[in-house]
């Protein structure tokens, strides 16, 4: 937060994630709403780059506003229409619950956090450090997650066979 | 002072053209000189690289739609454009005259908003990828270190955009041309990273002037050490582009034009436009990662390095606009089991062997002058094994030798090579 070009970039970023993400919140088109998530999500990829995490930004581009996007704009039109005008159903209390304890939450760390100023310079490059430590320090979580992701993926594989399908063969 | 020969002036001229990267370097010293805050040299750097990137990617757009027409036209045993202009040289200027005062047409039931924000939206990200590529030795808007994941993660934009583009119509050939090409990309986008993947882990860096490099040093072209990569490469970049043999997406016979089927006007160029500026991404990350970018073996000292690497750019594009003019269309099945039963076990394995390599190189200290001529047998040898036995395990049977008696079969009044005519 030195140069006033990165205090700039930060407070444009700043606006058009938060904008577009209370777009996600406000708006009644589904489809609207994962487009103003994709702006979000590069929002959020260009504060990264601000703080000098130039792997982690292009992941989240690759990741979030490339594939996850996708995967709800098919979550969103294999969906009937009819079960998607929900609103107004049983669970809006507890959903109104739920969403103002998780934020209160954010909201409390927010606060109560003294947001350190790191004082040392950014990275030269982050991918190689990142690549080491993940196969290095944290190779035994970086395995059980990709094991997790097998197994998600033999899940949803198994869930939507149907039923008798192994007698085919 | 000695007196110029002829030769030594033209020389001198000549190596000013090469240095028209140092001339925005020389630009830059002297607004620093003149007293301007810092900022300023910055933005007036990136300026100049932007406005000169998107004037190039106009001219070639424009040279390369005559080019491709004639060309393909040539190969189809037709003429092509050729009556606006000398040869139909100002065909496409034409077109794109036409196309700009052409009525911009919205459907009725279209989602107004993102049926205006889907061509520009497809047409930012691939203009975006040229701010990384290494045009020439000091001729690139952005040196980033994760170049090359830059490169896919910034392609990966364009599957939200294509289908903001086929929702929106309303309409179902958009729609469905649009589910296609999701299908398509997210596939091949495994096979694009794997890939590059080859000739990162050969560098050791994601850094696309690291990339250049390296060739430079060595002497090699990474095409080389990488047969299979840049094939499978040459393949997704074409589903990426949405070109011919793999344009089902667009397949004018079954789903009319794809996603863009209801958009007209300045709207369309700006999808084919955008189709274009993919294919000069794609093959311009093909002449750095692949082919040495900027450098010629030693010809740069001679030759601009823009020029050299311009000159390979065209050149790979031909090989889209040959693909275009010969191959026939591929089926959706066919091009999903190509990427996920074909391509995708191959390039895996390349990615293993490059890794034992490099694994080699380093660990049996190997001289480059070894090791590269090593790599580059095995790693062809791999190329011809893999593809050939591959393509056989996967069926590709010997084609029947025994002929067979041609019989006219009178009820349906065709020819049926066989032993019998069938039964009808």
């Amino acid at each position: 937060m030195e140069d006033t070009g990165t205090v700039l970039a930060f407070w444009l970023l700043t606006i058009v994630t938060i904008g577009s993400a209370l777009g996600v919140a406000f708006v009644r088109n589904l489809i609207h709403a994962v487009v103003f998530l994709v702006v979000s999500f590069m929002g959020v990829a260009g504060l990264y780059i601000t703080l000098s995490a130039d792997f982690v930004a292009v992941a989240q581009i690759l990741i979030y506003a490339g594939a996850i996007s996708v995967l709800m704009v098919f979550a969103i039109v294999l969906t009937p229409q009819d079960e998607r005008k929900n609103a107004e159903g049983f669970l809006r209390l507890p959903a109104l619950a739920l969403a103002m304890l998780v934020a209160a939450t954010l909201i409390f760390v927010a606060v109560d956090n003294g947001w350190a100023i790191a004082d040392r310079p950014g990275f030269e490059e982050t991918a190689s450090l990142i690549g080491e430590s993940l196969l290095d320090k944290y190779v035994l979580p970086f395995e059980i997650a990709s094991v997790l992701l097998l197994v998600a993926m033999l899940g949803a594989i198994v869930l939507v066979r149907p039923e008798g399908a192994e007698d085919d063969e | 002072m000695p007196v110029l020969s002829r030769a030594e002036v033209f020389l001198d001229a000549w190596y000013d053209l090469r240095d028209i990267g140092n001339a925005v370097g020389e630009l830059q010293q002297q607004i620093i000189d003149w007293g301007a805050p810092d900022w300023v040299p910055y933005v007036v750097a990136s300026l100049i690289g932007v406005v000169s990137i998107l004037l190039w990617t106009i001219l070639s757009v424009l040279a390369f739609i005559w080019i491709e027409r004639r060309v393909v036209g040539l190969m189809q045993n037709r003429i092509g454009p050729n009556r606006v202009g000398a040869a139909g040289l100002l065909q496409p200027v034409a077109d794109a005259l036409k196309l700009l005062f052409k009525e911009a047409i919205t459907t009725t039931n279209a989602d107004r908003w993102l049926f205006w924000i889907a061509p520009i939206a497809i047409f930012i990200p691939t203009i975006v990828v040229f701010a990384v590529i290494p045009f020439g030795e000091e001729m690139l808007l952005a040196d980033l270190n994760v170049g090359v994941l830059f490169l896919i993660a910034i392609a990966s934009i364009n599957t939200m955009a294509v289908f903001m583009a086929g929702w929106s119509s309303n309409n179902k050939y958009a729609l469905l041309g649009s589910m296609r090409t999701i299908a398509m990309l997210i596939s091949y986008e495994i096979i694009q990273v794997l890939a590059l993947l080859g000739a990162v882990l050969f560098v050791g860096s994601m850094q696309l002037t690291a990339i250049v490099q390296w060739q430079l040093d060595y002497d090699v072209w990474l095409i080389a050490l990488q047969p299979v990569a840049v094939v499978a490469y040459i393949i997704s970049g074409a589903v990426e582009m949405n070109r011919s043999p793999m344009d089902i997406a667009e397949a004018e016979s079954e789903i009319v034009a794809g996603y863009h089927t209801e958009y007209g006007g300045i709207k369309f160029g700006f999808f084919y436009q955008a189709e274009y500026l993919a294919g000069f991404a794609i093959t311009a990350v093909i002449v750095t990662l692949y082919m040495g970018g900027y450098t010629l073996f030693g010809l740069e000292q001679w030759i601009p390095g823009w020029l050299i690497f311009l000159g390979k750019l065209y050149t790979t594009f031909f090989i889209f606009i040959w693909f275009r003019g010969t191959l026939p269309r591929l089926r959706i099945d066919q091009l999903m089991a190509f990427a996920w039963k074909f391509l995708l076990p191959i390039v895996l394995v390349n990615v293993v062997l490059v890794g034992g390599e490099m694994l080699l190189w380093q660990e049996a200290d190997l001289s480059s002058q070894v090791a590269i001529p090593l790599f580059v047998a095995v790693n062809l040898a791999y190329a011809v094994a893999a593809v050939a036995g591959w393509a056989v395990m996967l069926g590709h049977a010997a084609p029947e030798r025994t002929a067979h008696r041609a019989i006219l079969t009178r009820e349906v009044g065709s020819i049926h090579f066989g032993e019998a005519a069938p039964n009808v």
